[in-house]
C-alpha cells in the first residue's frame, strides 16, 4: 500500500458514483426538492436571470412558479448564477489572501471590505466605501487592540 | 467512596473564588469573540489561549481555558444557528436545523434549547467522567485499528442521514470530502500527494477554510442570490424563550444525545465529530415526523448540542489516559497544557489529581456560568440577525479571513476559503449538499491511517475487519445502514420528506 493507493481507490468510487449520478438523472431524476415546503420561497419572486421555461418537466413540482426558481430546480447548476456577487466575493477573499502579508492588515481589511459590499447590487460606491471604512477601524479595535493579535498593520510591500 | 472523594477534590480546587473568577472571564471572552461573525471555536480559542501562558498556577490557566472553551462552544453554536457560519465540524450538524429556525424567526429558541441541553448533557457527562473513566479507558484501548476503521466507515454511512436530497449525491460528497482530506503528506511515506509542488499545501487544507468556504462563504453567495435577503436576514423574531411544549420535546433528544455523546466521546479521534452527527441521524429516524428535519426540527439543535458537549466532557478520558486529543480544539488545549509543563498522559491522573479533578469540576462549572450568562444575553445575540445585510455580510467575509489566516498566518488558507466558497455554492446548485462533504473530510484522513494501519498489522489481510467481532458487527451495521438509504423505495420517500429546500 503505497501513498496513492487510498486515493486511487477513492477516484475510482467517485468516478463511479459520478456516472451513477448522470446516468440516473437521465433514467429517473429525483423527485424535484421543490417538493420541500413550498413556503420557504412562495413569495420568491424568480432569480432575475433565471431561464423560467427550463424547469425539468418531471412533474414533481407543486407549481410553475416555484419549480422555475434557478436556485433549486434548474438542471444545469452555473444557469442562474450572477456574476457581480460570485466574482466579487470570490474577489473579496482572495484579495485578502494576496494582499495581507504585502499590504498589511489595514489595506487588506479595507480591499476586502470595499470588494465584498460591492457584491451586493443595490450597495453604490458611496455606501461600499463606508462599510469598508468602518470594517477596517472595526478590525483594527477589535483584533489589533483588544486581542492583540501579531499583524502587521502595513505590510512588507510598503516598507511596514 | 473514590469518586466522592475524587469530586470534592476537584470542587474545592475550582470553587476558589479567583478560579472562579478566572473561569467566567473565560466564559465571557470565549463567548465574545466566539459569537464574531466568521470566528469560529477553533480561531476563538487559537486567539484567546496566549492569555492563560502568563499563569504562574497551571490550575488556573487551565480553568480560565475551561471557560473559553465552553464560551467558545457556545459563541460557535451561536454564529452556526445565527448565520450558517459553523465554525467546526459539528457545529455544521447544529447548523442544519438550528439555522432554519432562525430563518423562521425562532433563534431565541434554537439559542436557549442548544445552552439548556448542553448544560444538561454536560452536567449527566461530567458524572459519567467521574465514574467510568477508568474502565471506559480500558475499553477505549481495546479498539484497534481495524474497529477504526469500521467505526468511521459506519460513521460515514450514517453522515447520509445528514443529506436531505439524493443519496448518491451523498455518497458522492463523502468519497469526495475524503479525496479532500488527503491533500498533503501522505502519513506513512511522507509523499506529497495533490499538492502541485505548492509548499504550502503539504501539511494539507485547513479545516477552518473548508468549512468557512462551503458553509460560511457558500451561504453569502446563496443570500445575495436571493431577493428574499435584500433587506434583512430575519425580519421577525417570534419568541425568544422555547415554550413548556417545545421543553417536552427535546427531553428524549438530550437523553438520548447524552448516553450517545458519553459513549463516542471516550473514543479517541473522531468521537467527539461522530457524536453530534449520529445524534441528529438518530433523532431523525425515531422522531414521528422526521420531516420537521432540515426546517427547523427542535429535536435537531437540541439533540447534536446535548451529544456534542457530552462527548466533549468525555473525550477528555482519551486525552487524559492515553494524552489523544479528540479533535482540533482539544489539540489547541494539549498544547496550552505542555506550555503549562504538564503532558497529558496516564500519570497525570496519578500525578496531579487535584490538578485533572479540579479541571473537570471546572468543566461543569464553566457550563453553570455559561447558562447564567449567556441565557440573558439570547436578546442581544439575536439582535445580531436584524444588522443589515449589505453591512452584515462584507463583516463576515472580513472577519472569516482574518479568523482564518490568524490561525496559521498562511495565507494559503484564505486562498482555500475563496475556492471552497464558490466550490460550495456550485454544489449546493447541483444538489450537493456540503455536511457530508465536511464529514468525510475531517474523517477521511482517520479513516485512511487505520486502513493502513489494519492492514499493515494483518500482513495485508483483508479479513482482519470482519473477523475481529466488534469490527465485523460495525461494519455489518454500516452495510445495512447503506442498504436501507439506496433501497429505491424507502429512498423515494425519504427524498419527498428531507428534500432540502435551498
Amino acid at each position: 500500500m503505497g501513498p496513492g493507493y487510498v486515493p486511487f481507490a477513492l477516484g475510482l468510487v467517485l468516478a463511479g458514483l459520478g456516472v451513477a449520478i448522470v446516468v440516473k438523472a437521465y433514467v429517473a431524476p429525483d423527485p424535484a426538492p421543490g417538493e420541500a415546503p413550498a413556503d420557504a420561497r412562495a413569495n420568491d419572486s424568480a432569480v432575475e436571470d433565471a431561464p423560467v421555461d427550463d424547469a425539468p418537466a418531471d412533474g414533481g413540482a407543486p407549481s410553475g412558479r416555484a419549480a422555475s426558481d434557478a436556485d433549486v430546480l434548474d438542471p444545469r447548476p452555473l444557469a442562474g448564477i450572477q456574476w457581480r456577487p460570485t466574482v466579487a466575493v470570490f474577489a473579496a477573499v482572495t484579495f485578502f489572501a494576496v494582499t495581507v502579508d504585502g499590504l498589511g492588515l489595514l489595506l487588506a481589511t479595507f480591499g476586502t471590505g470595499l470588494l465584498a459590499a460591492l457584491a451586493r447590487r443595490g450597495t453604490g460606491p458611496v455606501r461600499a466605501l463606508v462599510i469598508a471604512a468602518g470594517l477596517t477601524l472595526a478590525s483594527w479595535v477589535i483584533f489589533v487592540v483588544l486581542l492583540q493579535l501579531r499583524l502587521a498593520l502595513v505590510g512588507d510591500w510598503l516598507g511596514g | 467512596m473514590d469518586l466522592l472523594d475524587n469530586l470534592a477534590l476537584g470542587f474545592s480546587e475550582a470553587l476558589q473564588w479567583h478560579n472562579l473568577m478566572f473561569c467566567l472571564l473565560g466564559v465571557a471572552l470565549g463567548t465574545a469573540v466566539g459569537v464574531l461573525p466568521g470566528i469560529g471555536p477553533t480561531a476563538t480559542i487559537a486567539l484567546l489561549l496566549p492569555i492563560t501562558f502568563g499563569f504562574d498556577d497551571p490550575t488556573s490557566a487551565l480553568i480560565m481555558l475551561a471557560g473559553i472553551y465552553y464560551g467558545a462552544q457556545y459563541g460557535g453554536s451561536t454564529t452556526a444557528i445565527l448565520l450558517n457560519l459553523p465554525g467546526e465540524s459539528s457545529a455544521a450538524v447544529t447548523a442544519i436545523d438550528g439555522h432554519q429556525m432562525a430563518r423562521a424567526g425562532r433563534a431565541g429558541v434554537a439559542l436557549a434549547v442548544a445552552a439548556l441541553g448542553s448544560f444538561a448533557a454536560g452536567t449527566v457527562a461530567t458524572v459519567v467522567l467521574a465514574v467510568a473513566a477508568p474502565p471506559l479507558a480500558r475499553a477505549a484501548l481495546s479498539f484497534g485499528a481495524a474497529e477504526y476503521f469500521s467505526l468511521v466507515v459506519l460513521g460515514l454511512i450514517a453522515s447520509i442521514a445528514l443529506a436531505s436530497g439524493s443519496t448518491l449525491k451523498a455518497l458522492a460528497m463523502i468519497v469526495l470530502g475524503i479525496l479532500l482530506g488527503t491533500v498533503g503528506q501522505d502519513l506513512n511515506t511522507g509523499t506529497p500527494r495533490f499538492t502541485f509542488g505548492v509548499r504550502e499545501l503539504y501539511q494539507g487544507l485547513s479545516f477552518v477554510a473548508v468549512a468557512v468556504g462551503v458553509f460560511g462563504i457558500a451561504e453569502i453567495l446563496r443570500n445575495l442570490h436571493d431577493p428574499r435577503s435584500r433587506t434583512r436576514m430575519v425580519s421577525r423574531v417570534a419568541n425568544l424563550w422555547p415554550t413548556r411544549a417545545e421543553l417536552r420535546r427535546i427531553v428524549g433528544p438530550v437523553i438520548r444525545a447524552t448516553g450517545l455523546g458519553s459513549l463516542l466521546g471516550v473514543l479517541p479521534g473522531g468521537g467527539h465529530v461522530l457524536a453530534s452527527y449520529a445524534s441528529y441521524a438518530v433523532e431523525k429516524r425515531v422522531s414521528r415526523n422526521p420531516g420537521e428535519f432540515g426546517h427547523g426540527a427542535i429535536e435537531g439543535v437540541a439533540g447534536p448540542e446535548s451529544a456534542n458537549n457530552a462527548a466533549a466532557q468525555t473525550s477528555f478520558i482519551p486525552l487524559l489516559t492515553l494524552g489523544l486529543p479528540a479533535h482540533p480544539v482539544m489539540a489547541l488545549m494539549v498544547g496550552a497544557f505542555i506550555i503549562q509543563g504538564i503532558t497529558p498522559g496516564p500519570d497525570v491522573m496519578t500525578e496531579q489529581p487535584a490538578l485533572v479533578w479540579g479541571l473537570i469540576a471546572s468543566m461543569w462549572i464553566g457550563n453553570v456560568l455559561l447558562v447564567l450568562l449567556n441565557l440573558p444575553l439570547i436578546g442581544l445575540w439575536v439582535r445580531m440577525l436584524s444588522v443589515p445585510y449589505s453591512v452584515l455580510f462584507p463583516v463576515i467575509v472580513v472577519f472569516a479571513c482574518i479568523g482564518t489566516y490568524s490561525l496559521g498566518q498562511n495565507p494559503y488558507d484564505v486562498l482555500a476559503v475563496a475556492v471552497f466558497g464558490v466550490l460550495g455554492f456550485v454544489l449546493i446548485r447541483a444538489g450537493c449538499e456540503p455536511a457530508p462533504l465536511l464529514l468525510g473530510f475531517v474523517l477521511g484522513p482517520l479513516l485512511e491511517e487505520n486502513l493502513r494501519r489494519a492492514l499493515l498489522i494483518s500482513r495485508g489481510d483483508p479479513s482482519v475487519f470482519v473477523t475481529r467481532p466488534i469490527s465485523g458487527v460495525l461494519l455489518t451495521l454500516a452495510l445495512i445502514a447503506l442498504v436501507v438509504a439506496v433501497l429505491p423505495a424507502i429512498r423515494r420517500k425519504r427524498d419527498v420528506v428531507f428534500a432540502e429546500d435551498e
